[in-house]
């Protein structure tokens, strides 16, 4: 039975002050400073296609790759390895990735172990209860024939290879804590520290972090840039609309028989389709064939946006709830799991994207929101935008130029530009619901954009007010080998983060019931709880399991925030 | 030759039950191959009594050797002599540090193949193998040795059965290498005061977040006193990072991992990041109010009911046990 | 004093670790790290180092593995290492503990340290042991298990843990440590340290260089084969007690304890 009070998160805004704690005014003395040429904050695929293409063109230009110094380029990556954080679908749109590897091809991609096969097949279904699936023609945004399957996080490893063996320095286990700000200008960023207690204090072990310096910063850092949220007040680079988020759980699952086609279904089971509770989503199923190994597997996941109204709504426990579907159990009886992960992404689109330069510095990738969410699209944008970045760089670099204005009009020319231009507006009505918007929505894809016409806006995804309602009564009690429970999950994502190490996560410890039952469901890990004997109406105490979080970033959209944690900390994905 | 040497480790006038488990297994599958188990006793002053006590365990013939104690280089001398000069195939070990350390020597001296952490021993077409688990104890992998083979246990791994007579005793003088010459004992075996080293207790009792507040751990640590000296009190990552008991104690995927003979675990749900630092301990006995938790999957002994209940009143049967 | 630390690449620890259906071993793919118990040997060398007690002339990190085990020795760099050596050849793989042993032990003979370092137990399986293989071939001493040590002129006074308690053992060197975690607090490398890692000299060996006898490698060279992967015996399910009589649940727990002699 739903309550009736209703709060939104906004109303209780997390403890931090970004611009305060993530920009450093005053550089350290020059012996103590690390000096760069370039700084991509984030190893991940647009920070290393940033970095990929600029070694390329340096490698033909001795004389201003000298001009760098000893470390031309620099990429500094929170996770252990490159990829360990990075989670997507995906299926890819192979232009951008053919245009930074002209020396590969399709093949090689599989053979690198990053690619798992080409579209040949797609199906969309709707499921309007747990047992039925009506197969609807493929529209248009999802017809993926000629697409490749890929894993995001092992792509990131085969390009920080890459990287490396041109020249860069791959910096693994490195927070960027801090943007440095000199004169107006972006001078490059700070490391984190490493060896702080729970309290922030410092351990035996503790190893202070070091300004890098550097002639131009990339930020790279995906889906909740600790430093773009900074750089974007600092500079005034804020879009015409606020970006809003997903959030997606996905596993990968090694299956008996292969699966044929790529599939997609919109819903509504498990999903409410009452706009009360605002559930927007989807799933997909997509089949990848290792090349290395033979093994036959799936991609799966539930993408939900988070600008929903009940606080039950589980990411996490839809995705587990959405396998018993017969049409999934079908693809996955008989396998194992071998991944989870849960990852969030913008989903503003054009007008929620920042202006993408500001002095000494540029946007790349997700942290500039560039997915297209009609299409279910991103990745190929973040190599496209890294590659216009580094040729704007380099371009700088050569001229001896200190801007890089250019490569904001390089991407609004380029195929980001353009496919994200022409989805602008038909997304923004769904927050209606589906029923209400899904209309209007269809008529600015069927009209590629001509109509509606002007800026349809967003609101923001914390001023939705809550409610207890009742989508987890539809939530399966997970069985340990079929549908798993988030601790489990969460172990095999390989986290381990260090005990005591200080919490990353900023939250009002003291909420509604409303907002804390919205976080302690939202989280994929487990990280909230609300303790036992808490009262049921009123507000109640948050206990944060921190050590659990696997840094997706959803707590940000909904009224906390996750801010820079200890390098080499959460999880360490491979394949999804 | 189907004559099996074993080691047994001797300290003050006894020999260590896991050297007698290895005796034991080893007159098991000398007995499956035609053949013996011989055991070798390295130390100062044994009697003969006491080395022929080896018979008592099944071994069918004892070496002595005066030597240092409690080093592995005087050893491995010893042992590598006795093996080459008797032509022996296979060597056992008991577990625990001196295992490893002196198997691990005479396995590169004699040019033998060895595998540690042993579970189990087999044989094959007349040739002996060992088991062992791997991966987080997922997997057991066979072991399976060209020529000569020495087995170093788990620790506990082998039980020790009695039955068979006092053997004859043989005394072996081995000239000692330069090595051995450079190392001494100074102080052995010292025992840390009343703080138990939770990974060496024989019983834990461990408490989780089902205690309810963190005054819940006397709890334990009655029934942990209960159970006498080598009981100790461990604790689940939840209630460390709630402040309720030190990080010494915390068992599990960052704490540490234990293998006692009895895990008694009250108020633990049995999350899969504490099963994987308790999940081989020989008994598993746990206490929780919610049937579902996933502890009463992989539990031996489970009770559901109220811990507060139980705990106290098993405190009370269990020092009268003890006590009478 | 010149030290040797020995170090190795193992599969990262909170990975799920699969057995590779198609080949039935191992399944050595995926994400790898620096031992984290040679970090702990690292930084016993550093300490012995900056102590001051013995001056130490160079400290070398050693380790034998595929080329991607380059990493593990800028790692080890980083940590405070002056420089390494990266013994790798097709040969040795698939040594067993004895041929690793003896090919570590061939390098180490090149060097000649006084004292080397290593960790006792590596996350991938093989526990205590390669410290005294690459003791016996160099004829040295060996020491496991150490949590503590101190250095004095050339002997060294370590205290190790053992399972029946704490010995208190003097070595005189030359001699090789294994050390347990409960040693020290390793420290995190400076960024600085972490850039000028590649900077600092690595020389490769091959099998041949360091003179060893590639029939006492390899998988045919070595003396044990593992394999044949099989599930553990499954665990008897357990028994459930729904307590209703708090007395008679308690005198069935008891009775449950003796059985299995655990009130002994």
């Amino acid at each position: 039975m739903a309550r009736r009070n209703k709060v939104a998160p906004a109303a209780y805004p997390p403890p931090v002050d970004p611009q305060k704690e993530f920009i450093k005014r005053e550089l350290d003395p020059e012996d103590e400073r690390i000096d760069v040429g370039v700084a991509i904050v984030g190893g991940g695929t647009a920070g290393l296609a940033t970095a990929n293409r600029l070694l390329q063109l340096l490698q033909d230009d001795p004389e201003t790759m000298e001009r760098l110094g000893e470390v031309p380029v620099a990429v500094i990556e929170k996770a252990k390895a490159c990829g360990g954080h990075n989670l997507s679908g995906a299926v890819v749109r192979p232009g951008p990735l053919q245009e930074l590897y002209p020396d590969l091809t399709r093949e090689d991609w599989r053979k690198e172990g990053f690619a798992f096969g080409e579209v040949k097949k797609d199906a969309v279904y709707l499921t309007p209860t747990s047992k039925t699936a009506i197969r609807i023609p493929t529209p248009p945004g999802f017809r993926n024939h000629g697409n490749e399957i890929i894993s995001v996080s092992a792509l990131a490893r085969y390009q920080a290879q890459r990287a490396e063996e041109n020249g860069a320095y791959i910096l693994t286990e490195t927070a960027a804590t801090q943007l440095l700000v000199e004169d107006g200008r972006v001078k490059g960023v700070r490391s984190g520290d490493k060896g702080r207690g729970k309290e922030g204090e410092e351990l035996s072990n503790f190893e202070p972090g070091a300004d890098i310096t550097a002639k131009f910063t990339v930020l790279a850092e995906g889906c909740w840039g600790h430093l773009t949220g900074a750089a974007i007040r600092e500079f005034g680079l804020q879009g015409p609309e606020p970006q809003v988020w997903e959030l997606g759980v996905k596993e990968v699952w090694k299956v008996p028989k292969p699966l044929d086609r790529v599939i997609h279904t919109m819903g509504p089971w498990p999903l409410k389709i009452r706009s009360k509770y605002g559930h927007v989503g989807g799933t997909w199923i997509y089949p990848m064939k290792d090349e290395n190994t033979g093994e036959d597997l799936v991609s799966i996941g539930f993408v939900v946006e988070l600008d929903y109204a009940d606080a039950t709504t589980s990411a996490h426990d839809l995705l587990q709830t959405f396998k018993t579907h017969p049409l999934v159990r079908k693809i996955l009886e008989g396998g194992e799991r071998i991944a989870w992960g849960a990852k969030a992404l913008p989903g503003g689109g054009y007008w929620s994207m920042p202006k993408l330069t500001m002095p000494g510095a540029l946007l790349v990738g997700d942290a500039a929101g560039m997915v297209d969410t009609i299409a279910l699209k991103g990745v190929h944008h973040c190599i496209k935008s890294g590659i216009l970045a580094a040729e704007a760089i380099y371009q700088a670099l050569k001229t001896g130029s200190d801007s890089l204005e250019h490569y904001e009009e390089a991407v609004e020319k380029s195929s980001i530009g353009k496919e994200l231009y022409e989805v602008r507006n038909a997304r923004q009505p769904l927050q209606k619901g589906l029923i209400k918007g899904g209309p209007l929505s269809g008529i600015a894809q069927v009209t590629k954009g001509k109509l509606p016409p002007g800026r349809l806006s967003w609101h923001r995804n914390d001023h939705v007010p809550m409610f207890i309602g009742d989508t987890k009564d539809v939530y399966v009690q997970p069985d340990g080998k079929y549908t798993f429970d988030k601790l489990s999950s969460v172990f095999i994502s390989g986290n381990a983060t260090r005990d005591d190490a200080p919490n990353h996560i900023r939250v009002q410890k003291n909420v509604p019931r409303e907002v804390a039952e919205t976080w302690v469901w939202m989280c994929p890990a487990g990280v909230y709880e609300i303790p036992e004997d808490a009262p049921e109406e009123g507000n109640v105490d948050v206990i944060v399991n921190y050590t659990n979080c696997v840094q997706c970033g959803a707590i940000t959209a909904k009224g906390g925030r996750l801010t820079t944690p200890e390098g080499g900390d959460g999880p360490l994905y491979q394949i999804t | 030759m189907s004559n099996i040497l074993v080691y047994a480790l001797h300290h003050e006038g006894a020999f260590n039950k896991n050297s007698l488990g290895a005796v034991s297994e080893a007159a098991r599958v000398a007995g499956e191959i035609g053949g013996e188990a011989h055991a070798v006793v390295v130390g100062e002053g044994i009697s003969d009594d006491l080395a022929a006590s080896l018979g008592n365990y099944g071994a069918k013939k004892v070496f002595k050797v005066e030597a240092p104690e409690g080093l592995a280089a005087p050893a491995i001398d010893a042992v590598s002599k006795i093996f080459q000069d008797g032509g022996y195939q296979y060597a056992i070990f008991g577990g625990g540090l001196l295992g490893f350390e002196i198997g691990a020597g005479l396995a590169a001296r004699v040019n033998a193949g060895i595998t540690l952490e042993v579970t189990g021993v087999g044989v094959e077409n007349g040739k002996v193998v060992a088991e062992r688990p791997i991966l987080g104890d997922s997997a057991i992998s066979t072991s399976r040795y060209k020529d000569k083979g020495v087995i170093v246990a788990r620790l506990n791994a082998f039980e020790a059965k009695e039955g068979g007579s006092p053997a004859p005793v043989e005394t072996v003088s081995v000239e000692l290498s330069p090595q051995a010459g450079q190392v001494t004992m100074v102080s052995r075996g010292e025992q840390r005061g009343a703080d138990i080293d939770i990974e060496s207790a024989d019983i834990i009792v461990a408490g989780g977040r089902g205690l309810g507040k963190a005054e819940g751990f006397k709890l334990c640590e009655d029934l942990a006193a209960a159970f006498g000296s080598n009981a100790a009190v461990a604790a689940t990552r939840a209630v460390v990072d709630a402040g309720w008991y030190p990080y010494a104690a915390q068992i599990g995927q960052t704490g540490k991992t234990v293998a006692p003979k009895l895990y008694l675990a009250a108020g633990i749900s049995g999350a899969i990041q504490h099963k994987v630092g308790m999940q081989n301990s020989e008994n598993i006995v746990a206490i929780n109010k919610d049937a579902n938790a996933p502890i009463f999957e992989f539990a031996d002994l489970g009770i559901v009911g109220d811990l507060n209940k139980i705990l106290p009143k098993l405190t009370e049967a269990v020092k009268a046990r003890k006590g009478g | 004093m010149k030290i040797a630390v020995l170090v190795k690449e193992v599969p990262d620890a909170a990975v799920q670790k699969r057995i590779d259906p198609a080949t039935g071993r191992l399944d050595r793919s995926g994400e790898k790290n620096l031992n984290p118990y040679d970090t702990h040997a690292l930084e016993a060398a550093i300490q012995i180092r900056e102590g001051g007690a013995v001056p130490v002339e160079e400290i070398v990190a050693i380790t034998a593995g595929p080329e991607s085990a380059v990493r593990t020795l800028h790692k080890a760099v980083s940590l405070g290492a002056d420089r390494s050596i990266h013994l790798t050849d097709e040969a040795l793989a698939g040594s067993d503990v004895v041929a690793t042993g003896y090919a570590l032990a061939k390098v180490l003979e090149r060097e000649n340290p006084d004292l080397v370092l290593l960790g006792q137990q590596s996350d991938d399986g093989q526990c205590y042991s390669i410290g005294a293989v690459v003791a016996e071939f160099l004829g040295r001493p060996s020491v496991t298990q150490v949590i503590k040590l101190d250095v004095s002129g050339d002997e060294l006074t370590c205290e190790r843990q053992a399972e029946y308690g704490y010995d208190t053992v003097k070595v005189k060197l030359p001699a090789v440590i294994s050390v347990g975690d409960a040693i020290n607090e390793p420290r995190y490398p400076s960024l600085k340290a972490i850039m000028s890692a590649k900077k600092k000299p690595l020389e490769t060996l091959s099998a041949a260089d360091a003179g060893i006898d590639t029939g006492r490698v390899g998988a045919d060279g070595s003396n044990v084969q593992c394999g044949d992967f099989k599930e553990p015996p499954q665990k008897e399910p357990g028994t459930i007690i729904e307590d209703e009589d708090t007395d008679a649940t308690v005198e069935k727990i008891i009775a449950w304890l003796e059985e299995r002699k655990l009130l002994a």
